[in-house]
């Protein structure tokens, strides 16, 4: 199979579904000519031309907005949001517009928009160009989050995101940009809910979201070398979330450690982990763990940027205390 | 006045002038029954009344076809009935039962008749700017030829994302009509005291042609919106209007005690002698148009609509407990997700 980088696969994705539909279109900030500032849409504004691919001013909330209104008229935007971190800019029109309409109108109106946009620290970038903001969103009903972990994900996943008639956020890990993996050159589409059992094992299950699910497979890899076997889980998307794989693995290993780069207190790694906690309970061998990013802003330096983010050393080393029953609380 | 110059005109259009008095009287007679079930205990929450500006609605949505797109606000009951909708479904809607517009999830901040082209009303002030805008950029993109109104009151205009909004609805010429309804107050607040300098000058700094419209003259804010709308069609717009009314009732039906923030003398003013619904009426039997009678009766066909639609709704049954987690998603088709679809 021939091996794209995930740029690759995103642009892929988003001009196969141009082609086939008059309606998708791409709004945001230097998105035409300039492809955006990671180069992720170059050449689509020479096939799709300026009115299909939409440079707006330096005003997130606005054009969020207008994307907002025209989903809900007809058209299917791809709203390019620069900067994860930029979320918070239009919080209003996604959290409060979009993700209510539907339910608001009693079903009569949808709004079938994508919200593109990234995750990511360790790129020295400092703390309002790294965060990691998927929690946030994946707590409205109404959104739904993908978070791909290769290219073939990020082709898969956005394809299906821009059919979904509902508001879909789908964060990239901008640190990935130029990562490579194989990705057929046929069609394909990834069904959102559907996990995907990266490397199986017994003794123990990580589950990692977006670059962690890397994290977690060179964990594994460490483990293996200690005669630890090691499971790891991608859920590719966490709203919906596949639960019935997560359970099904960890009432099979009786551990898990769930990995996420978004700042632990009330992330992705708790939800999952109690979901485990409470339906998996009396299948355990020792409390679901988590890791999230650090509860502190991004830090500029590299000496302490690399300290935030999970590690495989640092995973590898909870399993290992986690397998040996150790009392990591007593 | 600007009814004075459309007397000529005025008996070929006499019919109408019976419409929107009879929208702008239905719309009265909506808010009315509204306030008596809040004042009853009756409805559920609260809501805030369109009434005093009726003429803004009304000249504004007779200008329109079903196809042309509205955003309305939390005083949005008046954008609704202008734009269409039947009161029976409207009141199930204000007291969260099955029939209503919006399957009784909405309620009164969220009210609208999507069918008529509706977007929704908005408890988010300023919230649907980015809707109207999008929804003209939809119709340029898509070669409807709709036009999007934008309802919004003077408060709104302290928003940001109207300024964002505007920008790019004249750099891309898109058929946007930006309705502000002074009303003179900003919840508990003069006007005065949250804008500074011009409300139309802020649209006119992005090159937006700007009107300033009597919003108690029905037939002034129609004549105005009729130009507007059909330059817009044509590519010419966006358009900023600002139109002068008044708000009777409090923010909201809970605010009873106001004269700290503005005098009952105000208020009897703008009801006595400003009145839209009036005016209107006094214009069409002084021009012969129409006998003092026949609008005694529209009127009272209008209140026995509402009350029967009051009593229908009152009776009418809640949703079933199985609707609460309905509709959180819309559903897509799993043959549009296969390859090749």
């Amino acid at each position: 199979m021939r091996e794209i980088t995930l740029s690759k696969a995103v642009n892929e994705a988003i001009a196969e579904e141009m082609r086939r539909d008059p309606c998708v279109f791409v709004i945001g900030e230097d998105v035409a000519e300039a492809g955006t500032p990671f180069k992720v849409l170059s050449g689509l504004v020479e096939e799709f031309g300026t009115d299909r691919i939409i440079d707006t001013p330096i005003s997130e909330p606005g054009f969020m907005g207008l994307a907002v209104g025209s989903a809900m008229t007809g058209m299917r935007p791809i709203v390019d949001l620069m900067f994860g971190d930029f979320l918070f800019l239009v919080m209003d029109q996604l959290c409060n517009q979009a993700a209510k309409t539907h339910y608001m109108s009693g079903g009569k109106l949808s709004v079938p928009l994508v919200l593109r946009t990234n995750l990511g620290a360790t790129r020295r970038s400092a703390a309002q160009h790294s965060q990691s903001l998927h929690a946030l969103v994946a707590h409205i009903p109404g959104l739904k989050v993908a978070m791909p972990s290769s290219a073939y994900e990020a082709k898969g996943l956005m394809k299906t995101a821009i059919r979904d008639n509902n508001p879909v956020v789908i964060f990239e890990d901008k640190l990935m940009y130029q990562d490579k993996a194989g990705v057929p050159e046929e069609e394909y589409l990834i069904p959102f809910g559907v996990a995907n059992i990266k490397r199986e094992g017994t003794d123990i299950t990580l589950i990692g979201t977006s670059s962690m699910v890397q994290v977690a497979e060179k964990a594994a890899l460490i483990l293996e070398a200690e005669g630890i076997s090691a499971e790891v889980i991608d859920p590719r998307t966490i709203v919906p979330l596949d639960e019935a794989t997560l359970l099904a693995s960890v009432r099979k290993t009786s551990r898990a450690i769930v990995i996420d780069e978004g700042h632990q207190s009330y992330g992705i790694t708790g939800e999952i982990a109690s979901r485990l906690n409470e339906k998996a309970f009396y299948h355990l061998d020792a409390p679901v763990c988590r890791m999230g990013a650090m509860d502190v802003p991004v830090p500029f330096s590299p000496a302490l940027e690399d300290l935030t983010v999970p590690t495989p050393e640092g995973v590898a080393a909870l399993a290992r205390r986690l397998v040996a029953g150790e009392m990591l609380h007593g | 006045m600007a009814q004075a110059g459309k007397a000529t005109a005025a008996k070929a259009n006499s019919e109408e002038y019976l419409r929107m008095y009879t929208q702008m009287v239905r719309i009265r007679a909506f808010e009315d029954q509204a306030n008596q079930l809040y004042l009853s205990a009756k409805m559920p929450g609260l809501t805030h009344m369109y009434s005093g500006q009726e003429a803004v609605a009304v000249g504004i949505c007779e200008a329109l076809t079903v196809e042309d797109k509205i955003t309305s606000t939390h005083r949005g009951h008046g954008h609704c009935v202008a734009k269409g909708a039947a009161f029976k479904e409207m009141f199930c809607e204000l007291l969260g039962k099955e029939e209503g517009y919006c399957r009784g999830k909405g309620g009164s901040m969220h009210i609208a008749d999507q069918s008529n082209g509706n977007l929704g009303a908005n408890a988010i002030v300023g919230g649907s700017m980015g809707i109207a805008t999008g929804a003209a950029l939809s119709a340029k993109q898509l070669g409807t030829g709709a036009v999007a109104v934008c309802f919004f009151g003077d408060g709104a205009t302290a928003q940001g994302l109207m300024y964002e909004v505007m920008n790019m609805a004249a750099l891309w010429k898109l058929p946007v009509i930006y309705a502000c309804e002074n009303n003179g107050y900003s919840e508990y607040t003069k006007t005065a005291e949250i804008a500074a300098g011009s409300l139309t000058a802020r649209a006119e700094a992005f090159g937006i042609e700007a009107h300033t419209v009597d919003g108690q003259d029905v037939l002034a804010v129609n004549a105005l919106t009729q130009d507007l709308v059909a330059r817009a069609r044509k590519g010419e717009g966006p358009f900023f209007m600002e139109l002068m009314t008044y708000r009777y009732h409090g923010h909201h039906v809970g605010d009873i005690n106001r004269t700290y923030y503005r005098s009952k003398e105000e208020e009897t003013l703008w009801t006595s002698e400003r009145d839209p619904i009036t005016r209107l009426g006094d214009w069409l039997t002084q021009e012969g148009l129409v006998a003092a009678a026949d609008l005694e009766a529209i009127r009272a066909e209008v209140a026995e609509d509402a009350e029967a639609a009051v009593a229908y709704a009152l009776a009418a049954p809640y949703p079933d407990g199985s609707e609460v987690d309905m509709h959180v998603y819309a559903a897509t088709d799993p043959a549009t997700l296969q390859p090749g679809a």
